[in-house]
């Protein structure tokens, strides 16, 4: 992909990532940046694609240790996200 | 394998994106909370499918080992880490994410010989160093495996000074040379400025600091996303820098404070050290049974609940004392300050674990009018969310940030381990005003014989 449609893509998603959060109560601040967290650990599909094209054993080695840190990431981030949503309930169990 | 050809995985990966921007929309709503964090994970889920699918790759079951052992050591730290240490383990989980940002670029260093790519490389290696440092001090500071207190020491501004400028030099060194030896020791850099940004930060603002950091590692994987022609991964990684930044001018907001003051102000003395000087003023104590009393016989009662009622692991004895109080007809309410707890919205996780129901926990800007009409204020383990010197007194570090109005209740009752000050170090003017009483203890302790009292009324 060129450089003018990558940033391109950038600034939209700027721009999309402060629309999407600006009007959150500071009741979710903490699952809202729990959530965000989880996200960035798709960081698993470079540390895969990396590991995938690794010759030398070393490099693998390291690609595994990203492998295993951005899995970590993406999902202790997501099952910790949803453990502190499951609590947020209403009086009559309403709110899911 | 190629299962996949390029127009399927741009698809995929576009469809992967959306998923992350409804997650991120649905946790701005508590009714969609859930559901927005759940899409995401399937979205993170596709992504992961079609990698697999469409790229070739060597190694595979080298590759599902790795992601069995992350996930086997992650998932049940999530499942059952206790909720008052969760925003330490949000903070880890973000340190290893920057971690394996940075190796993902070390890694490409040796494919890529364009000074543009090369760039990205070398800001992914600093940031994602940073972050993962960061979050270690981070961790390490929420745990109490280190002071809680800014460590600062004569000269930091220097070292740190020095450190960022030889990361910039060996940078621009990396991007000229593709040197792996010194994109190494721009990673040890990164690693060093990532320490010394969060070592003298005061307790009380950690939170702020993992948001950045988060914000950062965001951007560390916005930039891999460049090194490695990956849309799925500019546009996550884009998306969570951005609004992991307003996320955290909205806590620092919420605080009365900039980023720049929490990051810098320890440079300059001050930040949140405070004096721990316990003043010989006067104040009136008094029982367990006359805070029941207070409160059995109250119409309308508004609890406080702060960071002490955290430590205390005291949020089912509130929710249990706040039950109690309604079935004697009393209108119950919590009020919430948006830095309540150890992280913004972390004590509505508490009490929410508690089984408290969100209708009943009122926000700053909409409770402090109710104040009013309130006839008891307990404050449970909060200090400096109530000071009214965030208002009155403009040399106080925490002048100008927002607090609940308790001052305005009939009585205010304040729960409390000692006269010791709370994070700011200031005195608390409130507790010797006339219509103040304290009961000190441990705040579970208090809250239980509070409760055995008003059961016994």
């Amino acid at each position: 992909m060129d450089g003018m449609s990558l940033l391109t893509i950038t600034v939209l998603a700027v721009f999309v990532g402060f629309e999407v959060v600006s009007k959150v109560s500071s009741t979710l601040h903490t699952p809202l940046m729990s959530g965000a967290n989880a996200i960035h650990g798709i960081i698993l599909v470079g540390a895969i694609i990396v590991a995938g094209q690794a010759a030398d054993p070393w490099v693998l080695a390291v690609a595994l240790l990203a492998v295993v840190l951005a899995t970590a990431n993406l999902v202790g981030g997501f099952v910790v996200t949803d453990r502190m949503l499951h609590m947020f309930r209403g009086r009559k169990g309403v709110g899911k | 394998m190629i299962l996949l050809d390029p127009v399927w995985t741009a698809l995929l990966y576009l469809a992967a994106a959306v998923f992350f921007i409804l997650a991120l929309r649905g946790l701005s709503s508590p009714r969609t909370a859930r559901r927005g964090n759940l899409v995401g994970a399937f979205g993170a889920l596709l992504a992961v499918v079609t990698v697999f699918l469409s790229a070739r790759l060597e190694n595979i079951p080298w590759i599902i080992g790795a992601i069995a052992v992350g996930t086997a050591v992650a998932a049940p730290v999530a499942r059952r880490v206790k909720m008052t240490q969760m925003p330490q383990l949000v903070a880890l989980f973000n340190g290893v994410g920057g971690g394996a940002a940075a190796l993902v670029a070390l890694l490409e260093l040796s494919h890529n010989a364009d000074p543009w790519t090369r760039l990205a490389i070398v800001f992914t290696l600093l940031v994602g160093a940073v972050s993962f440092a960061g979050s270690g001090v981070t961790f390490a500071k929420l745990q109490e495996l280190m002071t809680t207190r800014p460590v600062v020491f004569p000269g930091l501004p220097v070292v740190m000074a020095a450190v960022l400028l030889a990361a910039v030099g060996t940078a621009v060194a990396v991007v000229l040379t593709g040197s792996l030896a010194l994109a190494v020791l721009l990673m040890v850099l990164g690693l060093a400025a990532g320490a010394l940004l969060v070592l003298p930060v005061g307790g009380a603002d950690v939170p702020i600091v993992i948001s950045l950091l988060n914000a950062f590692t965001g951007l560390a994987v916005a930039a891999s996303g460049v090194v490695l022609g990956n849309v799925l991964l500019v546009v996550a990684g884009t998306l969570v820098g951005a609004s992991g930044t307003i996320l955290t001018r909205a806590m620092a907001a919420a605080m009365g404070r900039s980023v720049a003051g929490i990051l810098f102000g320890a440079f300059r003395g001050g930040s949140t050290a405070g004096s721990t000087a316990v003043s010989e003023r006067p104040v009136r104590s008094s029982s367990p049974e006359d805070v029941a009393v207070l409160l059995g016989y109250a119409q309308r009662v508004i609890i406080v609940p702060g960071y002490g009622l955290a430590v205390a692991q005291g949020q089912h004895t509130a929710a249990e004392l706040a039950l109690a109080l309604e079935a004697r007809g009393i209108d119950v309410d919590f009020a919430i300050h948006p830095v309540a707890g150890r992280m913004p919205g972390h004590m509505n996780v508490l009490l929410a674990e508690a089984n408290v129901p969100y209708e009943s926990l009122k926000e700053m800007s909409e409770i402090n009018s109710e104040f009013r009409t309130a006839d008891v204020a307990l404050v449970v383990g909060a200090n400096d969310v109530v000071n009214p010197a965030a208002k009155t007194s403009s040399g106080s570090p925490i002048y100008g940030m927002p607090i609940l109005e308790v001052a305005d209740a009939r009585q205010v009752v304040f729960l409390k381990r000692s006269m010791r000050p709370g994070f700011a170090g200031i005195e608390n003017e409130l507790l010797y005003e006339p219509q103040t009483s304290l009961l000190f203890g441990d705040a579970k302790d208090s809250l239980a014989k509070v409760l055995g009292a008003v059961k016994a009324l």
